[in-house]
């Protein structure tokens, strides 16, 4: 039996080994998650209600009294939303024009490296940028100030995302239109958002969940209140800085709602980011691969 | 502009040259505006840096830049702006999370990109992409709750006993709150962006090579030691770097497990107090003390200047990976 | 029946719900060269890539029935894969230099099994085995430049020279030529009328004139069964199954 397996070989007792620690790493990171989850759930839920998210913090809130952080879970939509609506103004285009006109020449690569370089910038970058441009014209913290600060933050991601999924468009499709004599805005225009709405709608998702999660660059900008604002020229609450703020208090009864805080926004992040997964799958059923 | 005009050119070729006046006069147009909106993203880039140049000057300017980078004391109050702290603060919990987080990295995205089978690459993904999509003040809560917890009660008395007479581990604080809490928060944030880029690297060796070796008898670990892995370094490094990246500009999960004491670190149980974490707390009363917000705003600036470098150079390095397959 | 070195028993291969090959029953002698021919997707290459257990490299496949090379199964449980593909050895459709020097590839096998303990002798066996595939006299000066700097001709005599260096017995090729211009491959298919005293050869090939230059026995196969299996002269000459003959005939 000269094939058989002689396991105390040293190359098969190393193949063995480096397996079972690559097991083990796996473990650490899906066990990562898991603990994440975990702790956010266990400890948010017990404060979890329904006085939480359907009403904006009382007097004496901050110090362990009734209400709840209506006014950061609608500012954070309102912030969220905005900041996306305004990234896709710009991205959906640079998506476009980068596949049906740039393609793979010099000024896409250009165009593509720039955008992941914006995604490298922290927030906390875009924060202070955002700062020093709201002295600069005057402005206070404002939804407004927080709505172009986020959409700052979420143009790269988006555009990006959205590019990785139309670049993947089957080009034979793309020139078939061409064929019949469209021009290539037209191609952009009906084929390609046609074909790439599902990559488009994901990548948009994706950057709101980004957005709706995001702290470092609201801080500045959009300031923080415990109104519901009415005003994009007004301060808004958000939840990632309601989760932030409960947790620095010395009340355990705040802090405790920090968490259940947090549990919302971990919800929310989840749905959005399950949705677009679910979303992207039924779609893509209607469009040609 | 030559490089503009070319691409201007190849954009009128003969493929998009329609029939009907009209419909080309709106071809151009669209051209024309498609165009300058992907001037956005570059000349995004600059404006920023504009900005905060602009803003931080009054600082640059009334100190030397030693003085600035290498002055160990913070006194806004008294006009001493010493940001050594702040950078080694950030060094350190930036290389802590980075040396945490690579070996693991490293395996599950070898395991994944070498011997999963696809269904388990299709579970792997959406775990993945949950943990990056995770806000990061959710992950500081986390290493509030759970990580500093776990680095008082279990590595710090375990590092006591066993490793305190290497400096580096010597246990100095007795809270969790410090470097090491903030790096093992950090590992995590980064793991997922790590692990998908290394993935995709591993994906652009053709499977001949694997092959080649394998037919000669080498076991897989072998094929991956001597033909993948060494195909790949600077791919590899480059995912390690941009994660770094990633790692020096966190704010928010950090400042909440960190300690935020402005110290010199000496220790991966001291507390630190990196430069986002400092912009992020005092960004209230910058307006009231002078120079304070040109030197927040500068602080700013130094790490937008690093993170650039580090993101400029792994993102060529992995384009031109990318690009091959 | 001693002569037979690779012997195959009720073989069915499945690429998902797809059956690529059906109850494949034959016998490959020793020391002669074997062609498989048929035309394309009729299982070829997926029969040779059952011998050395390359099938199971693709995701999604099963497999049943035995594969004996000199009377022991290789899809037995207890059987080291590495083994197998050590003395059953590869030569691939397209030449697939290893990203590193001339030297470095004929060695890289040797290194891997440990085969030899000193310099020298790893030196004194790469000269050896470019000899045999007929690169020496080419390379020798230049031993230390990478391989993907050879020639496409060259890079597969190197391949052939590294895949003879872990000491196989048999020797699958998978259309080794099929990448290569006429002279180069006039000069693999030398090698292989050469070596075929020493191993045991099976080539897959979709040229008719190629296999009838070089086989001893061949293996005809069409939609993933054996059509006809018999001594070349035999096959060529005298076909007993209709398939066959209008293959012969060039028909399709």
């Amino acid at each position: 039996m000269r094939f058989k397996k002689k396991h105390s070989e040293r190359r098969h007792i190393v193949e063995l080994s480096i397996k079972i620690i690559m097991w083990l790493a796996l473990l650490i990171v899906a066990g990562a998650l898991g603990l994440i989850l975990w702790t956010i759930i266990s400890r948010g839920l017990p404060s979890l209600s329904w006085e939480m998210v359907s009403q904006v913090p009382k007097g004496g809130y901050y110090m362990g009294k009734g209400g709840g952080i209506l006014n950061a879970i609608i500012g954070s939509a309102y912030l969220a939303t905005g900041g996306t609506f305004l990234a896709m103004l710009l991205s959906v285009p640079i998506a476009l024009y980068l596949k049906a006109y740039l393609g793979k020449s010099r000024w896409g690569e250009y165009v593509r490296l720039s955008l992941d370089v914006l995604w490298g910038i922290p927030s906390i970058v875009y924060g202070a940028f955002g700062f020093a441009l709201m002295i600069l014209l005057g402005m206070r913290a404002s939804l407004l100030a927080g709505i172009i600060v986020l959409a700052l933050v979420e143009l790269p991601i988006m555009t990006r995302a959205m590019d990785e999924v139309i670049r993947r468009m089957p080009a034979d499709l793309e020139h078939a239109a061409l064929a019949l004599g469209s021009t290539k805005f037209e191609v952009a225009m009906n084929v390609v958002t046609r074909q790439m709405l599902p990559g488009i709608i994901t990548a948009i998702l994706l950057a709101f969940g980004r957005g709706i999660g995001d702290a470092a660059s609201v801080l500045f900008t959009a300031g923080y209140t415990d109104r519901i604002t009415t005003s994009l020229m007004n301060p808004t609450a958000s939840l990632p800085l309601a989760v932030f703020f409960q947790l620095g208090s010395p009340y355990p009864e705040v802090r405790e709602r920090g968490y259940a805080a947090a549990l919302i926004l971990t919800i929310i992040v989840l749905l959005v980011s399950f949705g677009s997964r679910w979303l992207s799958a039924r779609l893509n059923r209607y469009s040609i691969k | 502009m030559s490089e503009i005009e070319l691409t201007q050119m190849k954009m009128e070729g003969r493929l998009s040259r329609p029939s009907t006046p009209s419909r080309a006069r709106t071809n151009r147009a669209a051209q024309r505006t498609f165009f300058i909106i992907t001037l956005v993203p570059v000349v995004l880039i600059i404006i920023v840096a504009t900005a905060l140049v602009v803003r931080a000057y009054p600082i640059l300017n009334s100190y030397s830049f030693s003085e600035l980078l290498f002055g160990d004391i913070w006194r806004p109050n008294d006009g001493q702006f010493g940001f050594r702290p702040f950078i080694l603060g950030t060094l350190w919990v930036t290389t802590v999370g980075v040396l945490l987080a690579v070996p693991p990295c490293l395996l599950v995205s070898v395991y994944l990109a070498e011997y999963a089978h696809n269904r388990l690459r299709t579970i792997a993904k959406p775990i993945l992409d949950v943990l990056a999509a995770i806000p990061p003040v959710v992950y500081g809560v986390w290493g509030l709750l759970s990580i500093v917890p776990f680095v008082d009660d279990v590595l710090a008395p375990l590092s006591e006993r066993w490793l305190g007479s290497i400096p580096f581990l010597a246990v100095t604080q007795p809270t969790g709150f410090g470097i090491l809490a903030g790096g093992i928060v950090l590992a995590v944030m980064i793991a997922p962006l790590i692990i998908s880029v290394i993935f995709e690297v591993l994906s652009t060796v053709p499977n001949d090579l694997r092959h080649a070796a394998l037919a000669v008898g080498a076991t897989q670990w072998q094929t991956i030691r001597t033909i993948v892995l060494p195909q790949v370094l600077p791919g590899i490094v480059a995912a390690i770097v941009l994660g770094a990246s990633r790692a020096l500009g966190e704010t928010i999960a950090v400042l909440m497990v960190v300690g935020n004491v402005p110290q010199i670190p000496t220790s991966v149980f001291d507390t630190a107090y990196p430069l986002p974490a400092l912009i992020a707390n005092n960004y209230g009363e910058m307006m009231s003390i002078p120079l304070y917000d040109a030197a927040l705003l500068g602080a700013a600036l130094v790490l937008l200047v690093v993170i650039l470098i580090f993101n400029i150079l792994s993102t060529l390095v992995l384009q031109r990976f990318l690009r091959r397959s | 029946m001693n002569n037979t070195h690779i012997q195959v028993n009720n073989l069915n291969a499945y690429y998902g719900k797809q059956h690529a090959l059906k109850d494949i029953n034959i016998e490959i002698p020793k020391n002669q060269i074997t062609v498989i021919m048929g035309p394309s997707g009729c299982g070829k290459t997926t029969l040779l890539k059952t011998f050395n257990r390359f099938f199971e490299l693709t995701e999604d496949v099963k497999l049943t029935g035995e594969v004996l090379v000199d009377g022991e199964n290789i899809y037995d449980p207890a059987v080291d894969v590495t083994e197998v593909r050590k003395v059953v050895g590869l030569l691939a459709q397209r030449p697939s230099p290893l990203p590193m020097s001339i030297y470095d590839n004929v060695v890289y096998g040797m290194r891997i099994h440990q085969m030899k303990k000193e310099r020298a002798e790893y030196k004194k066996s790469v000269r050896h085995y470019l000899e045999i595939a007929g690169l020496w006299e080419e390379v020798q000066k230049r031993m230390h430049d990478p391989a993907t700097s050879l020639s496409i001709g060259q890079q597969q005599r190197l391949c052939l020279a590294r895949g003879l260096a872990v000491e196989p017995e048999i020797i699958l090729g998978d259309e080794p030529t099929s990448a290569l211009d006429p002279i180069s491959s006039q000069n693999i298919e030398s090698r292989l009328i050469e070596l075929k005293k020493d191993y045991t050869i099976v080539i897959v090939t979709h040229t008719l004139r190629q296999a009838k230059r070089l086989a001893d026995h061949v293996i005809y196969m069409y939609l993933g069964e054996v059509a006809e299996a018999g001594p070349a002269h035999d096959v060529f000459n005298n076909p007993k199954h209709e398939r066959t003959k209008q293959y012969l005939e060039g028909l399709f």
